[in-house]
């Protein structure tokens, strides 16, 4: 019933909202440029967006220095060797073939679909039927009302909420004195990927004193046609600011480019926070990991102020490999970051992920819990840093670290780093590794529970001290999405 | 209405039980006592279906007592087709093959286990796994789920019979509780699940004399009633001076060996089993 009303009221919505000049989804025929990268993909990408001059000399520096740069082998991943010359780099002409009807979608997705609760205008956007509303996607998602009234509400308390292809062309002076000032180019070899080619992405800015009066998210601005490939996210928070941003979706996604390269860059400034909230599920290929997407995420924060703070909250249950450690620059005088983080891999997925906290102001807190969850045949690492730099008095990092284990053919794996240069610093860490026991499975079917209904439950237990970081929401839809995730990996 | 014939079963290759028969018919609560050992657990475990525990030989049937109205096989076409299972209807007096059905089809056909040790599970609370369970059941039967304002009111109404704090539901599933709220609470989730059959593990151990009252009195609340049953495993005779069985059995070495009423649990108590085999 209130699925029905949803589902009109969204598309409702979603067709005014096809009138609108909403900015997001751009207009121009599908053009796309000729496979591989060459400086001439890098110059028709900044063509293609109308960007000044300025910018295309940043992508092209990113790019001779990419040149010069290797792939990163330290972590504890299998990565297939990566042909970066036979893949698209800008708008890749969609060889998913467009869907009639939803009948025709696989029906495993279909299913799952269904199962998350997913609206049915907001189900064929997603699974790419023709003619489905491309505005949809930004309609759908939270209520209607926010959707339609969101834009104006955010003009009149300042925050600039744009795409940053659009930011670059309206706030030159704001995008150039913050881009690469948190994840310079070289920073790493897929950073440095992604400042030559980055497709499209945020950037958000929310003005002094400002509390941003509602949640940012994606879901808002995402264009189905060209989905986070190598997306470029930039939020800048001046000084007392607030703002919480979400980033993601519960719902499956495909996307034909096997290659995934975002970065995100946010910048405290003193007294300002920002939350942001992640849930990932690209496609981790099938049973045997055939065609998943590999996940290769830049993401930091520099809390640059004093008193700033940081909150990253991940939920991860997609892709066939992940490598991403969202970190925390914690520069200003009793500045926060907090790291909370759920990785679910299952059937041949692997992920390595972690943190860094790197205090270098005094007086600096910073908060780790990672939660892994380990099914079927697959590697989950956590991989964090906390350091501790010689002038940084009276730092207190504190990290939790769980792994539960699935079966008995997959791997978890805990890899801390901690590198403390003053006395004065107080650091805690904490690990445990667990199996869900038969104990636990046969009290909670002994109460009516199917065992995966059983298997859904004790992990959602075990992963509650992260959800709970989660908006009201995106919880509950996280909740369901580890449920589902975990299908199929109980005998 | 329960109905156990010569079973036999093994843990990990090891016999434990060796040829139980045992009925407890409608209405009837029934008592086991035996020395450590004997099997009693076990029992309690190849009831509910607990994997690992392998039944060799015999038969463990499920009668439900047919509800006034309802005709055999008719809980069958209360609901919609794609509802109707197999095995989940429990109202229409059919006998169901115990044996056949996984845990929680056992449960959603009325059987409730009270553990000896009743498991921790981190950061779900009791209100969230029993409204689950509660929901996951009455789907099973082809009932509609309890709204959430629904579910709250029964756990709250059943918490206050037992005496315990509803706010304690809020916690997670037994961790952090003592031996005895956990037991105790263990009936709070038999109110709220409101079974056909109980069988009650060692119940009555970890209970502090006014527990005790409290559990047994629950028991009686929830369980005494002509349609439903009771298998109460015990040590002690204590627990059955609040409750009454009606029948009380000796387990020994995977065996009932001796049959009678209460008169024979206060000789236990008195004598010891040795004493009493003999």
């Amino acid at each position: 019933m209130i699925d029905d009303i949803r589902n009109r009221e969204a598309h409702e919505a979603a067709e005014k909202l096809a009138d609108y000049e909403w900015g997001f989804v751009s207009d121009v025929e599908q053009e796309f440029a000729p496979k591989g990268l060459s400086e001439d993909t890098v110059r028709f990408i900044s063509a293609k967006k109308n960007e000044p001059e300025w910018m295309l000399d940043w992508r092209l520096k990113g790019y001779r220095a990419w040149l010069e740069m290797e792939e990163v082998d330290w972590a504890k991943l299998d990565i297939p060797e990566i042909d970066y010359q036979d893949a698209y780099y800008y708008a890749a002409p969609k060889t998913k073939p467009k869907l009639a009807s939803l009948d025709e979608l696989d029906p495993e997705i279909r299913r799952t679909y269904e199962k998350l609760g997913i609206p049915i205008e907001e189900q064929k956007v997603l699974a790419g039927v023709e003619g489905a509303a491309r505005v949809a996607v930004d309609a759908v998602f939270d209520s209607v009302s926010v959707a339609t009234t969101f834009r104006e509400e955010l003009k009149s308390a300042g925050v600039i909420f744009l795409s940053i292809s659009e930011a670059i062309r309206e706030h030159p002076e704001l995008v150039k004195q913050y881009l690469g000032s948190v994840v310079p180019q070289r920073d790493n070899y897929f950073a440095c990927l992604n400042s030559a080619v980055f497709s499209d992405g945020t950037f958000v800015y929310v003005p002094e004193g400002v509390r941003c009066p509602m949640e940012l998210s994606t879901y808002f601005r995402i264009n189905a046609e060209n989905t986070g490939q190598f997306e470029r996210t930039l939020i800048v928070a001046d000084k007392g600011s607030y703002v919480s941003y979400l980033e993601g979706c519960t719902a499956p996604m495909r996307d034909e480019n096997q290659l995934h390269a975002a970065v995100v860059e946010i910048f405290a400034h003193e007294d300002a926070e920002v939350k942001y909230s992640t849930v990932q599920n690209w496609y981790p290929g099938d049973a045997e990991g055939k065609g998943g997407i590999f996940n290769f995420v830049t993401k930091r924060a520099l809390c640059s102020g004093a008193r700033s703070k940081v909150s990253w909250t991940q939920v991860e249950t997609g892709s066939a490999i992940t490598w991403k450690y969202p970190s925390c620059i914690l520069k200003g005088d009793d500045s926060v970051g907090e790291f909370y983080s759920v990785a679910l891999t299952n059937n041949r997925q692997q992920a390595d992920t972690g943190t860094k906290m790197v205090h270098i102001g005094a007086g600096t807190r910073s908060t780790i819990v990672s939660k892994g969850i380990s099914a079927g045949r697959s590697n989950n690492t956590y991989r964090g840093l906390v350091k501790v730099l010689p002038r940084a008095e009276n730092v207190r990092n504190f990290t939790q670290c769980d792994s539960l284990l699935l079966g008995s053919e997959c791997g978890a794996h805990t890899v801390p780093y901690i590198e403390v240069k003053n006395p004065t610093a107080t650091i805690e860490h904490e690990a445990t590794t667990s199996k869900i026991s038969e104990d636990q499975l046969f009290y909670a079917m002994s109460r009516g529970l199917d065992a995966e209904a059983a298997v859904a439950l004790i992990v959602n237990g075990f992963a509650r001290e992260v959800l709970k970081q989660l908006p009201m929401e995106f919880a509950v839809e996280a909740q369901k999405l580890l449920g589902i995730s975990l299908e199929g990996s109980v005998g | 209405m329960l109905q156990i014939e010569n079973l036999h079963a093994t843990v990990a290759g090891k016999p434990i039980l060796n040829g139980v028969s045992l009925h407890v018919p409608p209405g009837e609560v029934h008592a086991i006592m035996g020395p450590n050992g004997s099997g009693k657990s076990t029992l309690a475990y190849v009831l509910a279906g607990r994997p690992g525990y392998e039944v060799s030989e015999g038969s463990v049937t499920f009668t439900p007592p047919r509800q006034p109205g309802l005709e055999p096989g008719s809980a069958f076409l209360k609901g919609s087709e794609e509802k109707r299972v197999p095995g989940q209807a429990r109202d229409d007096g059919r006998a169901l093959d115990f044996l056949a059905m996984e845990p929680h089809q056992r449960a959603a056909a009325g059987l409730f286990l009270g553990f000896q040790y009743p498991v921790e599970i981190p950061g779900v609370s009791y209100l969230q796994f029993l409204r689950e369970s509660l929901n996951s059941q009455r789907r099973a039967r082809g009932e509609n789920p309890l709204s959430g304002a629904e579910f709250i009111k029964l756990a709250r109404e059943q918490a206050a019979l037992l005496d315990m704090d509803a706010d304690m539901l809020k916690r997670p599933v037994n961790v952090g509780f003592s031996g005895g709220e956990k037991k105790r609470a263990e009936m709070v989730q038999m109110g709220i699940l409101n079974p056909r059959f109980a069988v009650l593990d060692e119940t009555d151990s970890g209970l502090d004399i006014d527990a005790l009252r409290i559990v047994g009195e629950g028991i009686n609340r929830i369980m005494r009633a002509p349609d439903k049953g009771v298998l109460l495993i015990t040590h002690y005779e204590r627990l059955l001076e609040y409750v009454r069985p009606d029948r009380v059995h000796v387990l020994q070495a995977g065996k009932i060996t001796r049959s009678g009423d209460i008169e024979l649990a206060r000789s236990l108590e008195r004598e010891g089993y040795a004493e009493a085999a003999a």
